[in-house]
């Protein structure tokens, strides 16, 4: 039983199946892990033994009376900002502290009904708005592979705990990089569909025009698994793609000969950390010998998307914040003096500095005067970068490269420089405003910490992106490296 | 561009965010260093190009008006601050 926590969702389903071990076994076997080692990485805000135990047991009944299913009786984590009923949902914020959601988010409904089971909810930072989470308002999650560095962000917690065993697999969103870097950080898959492809709907809002959920898993295998249940059209989300879900898994064996796959050099550019910039070669040959047809090729407004991001990412979150004032739900302050000081009060107590800040900028681009200069022309800044890849993508299947410049860096090392933290994201950052899909593979290892390769694809690619991960996953085991934690247990599993 | 004071004090206004005395100036270097970041765009020729507001650009769905949504009220009053007989309560507005 010590290493079942290192098994893939695709290993677990065939062992439950066939009465290997049980749900519960399962369960309890994670809630054990995350007592023993949540005390050093803080991984999630909540967490849930009972209720977790009892939908085990009852996931464990429905296969007993002839139910199946690949995801049903899997122990699995949601980030956050998912709303879950009747439990707490923070999105890593004071202001939503006390907050008890009074409705599922779509893609929490749909995980439930194929019989996932909710182990916790993971850290964040506070509204998805980091990378590195320490603008959790729940104390920073840390590194499973070095817990003196940060497992990225917004969804590091969701990462770090699939990297450590402690549920099988993950949710998050990727509004700039949110689901890819934290995956990249800590060895583990993470996939960004393409915009729409998953509902929105009772997912903690930050820049609607550019948030998605996607999961992070071990494999990509799983996380066509995963995908499968979470995307579909949903009438609650009104940019919701009205296509049906393909089988994720039909296509995940063939060969990858012939497959064309372009890598940018605008990603090899100065500032990226050399150790990754060999792993990354390393990868491309690896492809090469799967029979990829590899070619260079360039994205030249790619040094554009961090300013137009940083533009059109606090302008819409600016607006959707808008909506914590006190009143209906989330934190309110003490004995206000009238309207005015009950909403100032209440939205300056209950926000971090990280999350004041980009309202403020996105509340400046948006003010009279300087609307024209900033926040319309990022978006058409959006239109040049989303133009390139479309371009780009007439004469290659996907594009490859690094999915960060550097590697998981020091918990406090970038806090005093949040442009140079903005910065870290420039690889991800063009995908979300052109709204393609895009995944991060463990490609390697730098200087003792993974490395993650990103995957683009063109619109609705997400099967030739998995097909892809998967065949590579096949020729090489960097996906199945783990981090050596504190606190192993005597019978070898850490 | 540089932010000073007097412009945070009118941003935190129109966000509706109370910013003490000793935060303005943290605020407004922080808020110049990424207008600094963004001010590249402004080198980038965007004449006739038209902005992107949906990634697919996808227009706006309708639907026939119906009701779809049953009416959760006193569920979603059980998490405010405070109610009372089904309505929100604030600070009195009108003296």
């Amino acid at each position: 039983m010590t290493d079942l926590h290192s098994k893939t969702i695709k290993e677990i389903s065939a062992d439950l199946e066939k009465g290997a071990y049980s749900s519960k076994e399962l369960t309890c076997h994670f809630l054990e892990r995350i007592e023993r080692h949540e005390p050093n990485l803080n991984s999630f805000i909540s967490t849930f033994p009972e209720q977790a135990i009892a939908l085990a047991q009852q996931s464990d009944e429905k296969r007993k009376a002839g139910s199946s299913g690949a995801l049903l009786g899997i122990p699995i984590a949601h980030k956050d900002i998912f709303c879950t009923k009747g439990q707490r949902t923070t999105a890593g914020s004071k202001m939503l502290e006390n907050f008890v959601s009074p409705y599922d988010a779509t893609v929490i409904e749909n995980l439930n009904a194929a019989g996932t089971i909710n182990i916790g909810k993971a850290n964040m930072d506070e509204f998805a708005m980091g990378s590195s989470n320490e603008h959790s308002a729940y104390g920073n999650a840390q590194n499973p592979w070095d817990l003196a560095r940060v497992p990225g962000g917004s969804s590091g917690g969701s990462a770090a705990a699939v990297s450590a065993g402690l549920c099988a697999a993950a949710t998050g969103t990727d509004t700039g990089g949110s689901i890819r870097q934290p995956a990249a950080f800590c060895g583990v898959t993470g996939l960004k569909p393409t915009y729409g492809r998953i509902s929105r709907y009772g997912i903690i809002a930050f820049a609607s025009s550019l948030d998605q959920a996607g999961p992070i898993t071990r494999t990509a295998e799983d996380a066509a698994i995963m995908l499968e249940t979470m995307a579909g059209y949903d009438p609650k989300d009104s940019t919701s793609i009205k296509q049906p879900v393909p089988n994720y898994s039909a296509n995940i064996n063939d060969s990858i000969e012939g497959l064309r796959v372009g890598v940018c050099k605008e990603y090899f550019a100065d500032g990226l950390d050399r150790d990754i910039e060999a792993a990354i070669q390393n990868a491309v040959k690896e492809l090469e010998k799967l029979g990829a047809e590899i070619s260079e090729i360039s994205l030249p407004n790619t040094k554009h998307a961090v300013p137009a991001y940083y533009v059109i990412a606090p302008a819409e979150c600016s607006a959707n914040l808008s909506r914590y004032d006190g009143v209906r739900f989330g934190h309110r302050c003490e004995d206000p003096v009238d309207i005015s000081d009950l909403i100032k009060r209440s939205r300056s107590e209950g926000f971090g500095d990280e999350v004041k800040s980009r309202i403020m900028a996105g509340t400046f681009a948006l003010s009279a005067g300087y609307y024209d200069a900033y926040y319309r022309k990022a978006q058409q800044i959006r239109r040049l970068i989303k133009d390139d890849f479309l371009q780009v993508f007439n004469d290659v299947d996907l594009i490859l490269g690094p999915t960060t410049p550097s590697p998981a860096f020091k918990i406090g090392e970038k806090s005093n420089d949040p442009v140079s933290m903005y910065l870290e994201d420039i690889y991800t950052i063009s995908v979300n405003l052109a709204g393609l899909p895009a995944i991060s593979v463990p490609a390697g290892m730098a200087h003792g910490l993974p490395v993650g390769m990103q995957l683009i694809g063109p619109y609705h690619s997400e099967a030739k992106i998995l097909n892809a991960a998967h065949q590579f996953q096949q020729a090489t085991d960097w996906h199945l490296k783990s981090p050596a934690l504190a606190g192993a247990d005597k019978t070898g599993g850490s | 561009m540089e932010i000073d004071n007097e412009v945070i004090l009118n941003i935190a206004e129109l966000a509706q965010l109370e910013v003490k005395d000793e935060a303005i100036s943290k605020y407004a270097d922080k808020l110049t260093a990424m207008l600094n970041l963004v001010e590249a765009m402004q080198t980038v020729n965007t004449d006739n190009i038209e902005p992107v507001s949906n990634p697919l650009d996808a227009i706006q769905v309708m639907r026939d008006d119906e009701v779809t949504e049953e009416n959760l009220r006193d569920e979603y009053q059980a998490i405010a601050p405070e109610v009372d007989a089904g309505l929100y309560l604030v600070p009195r507005v009108v003296e």
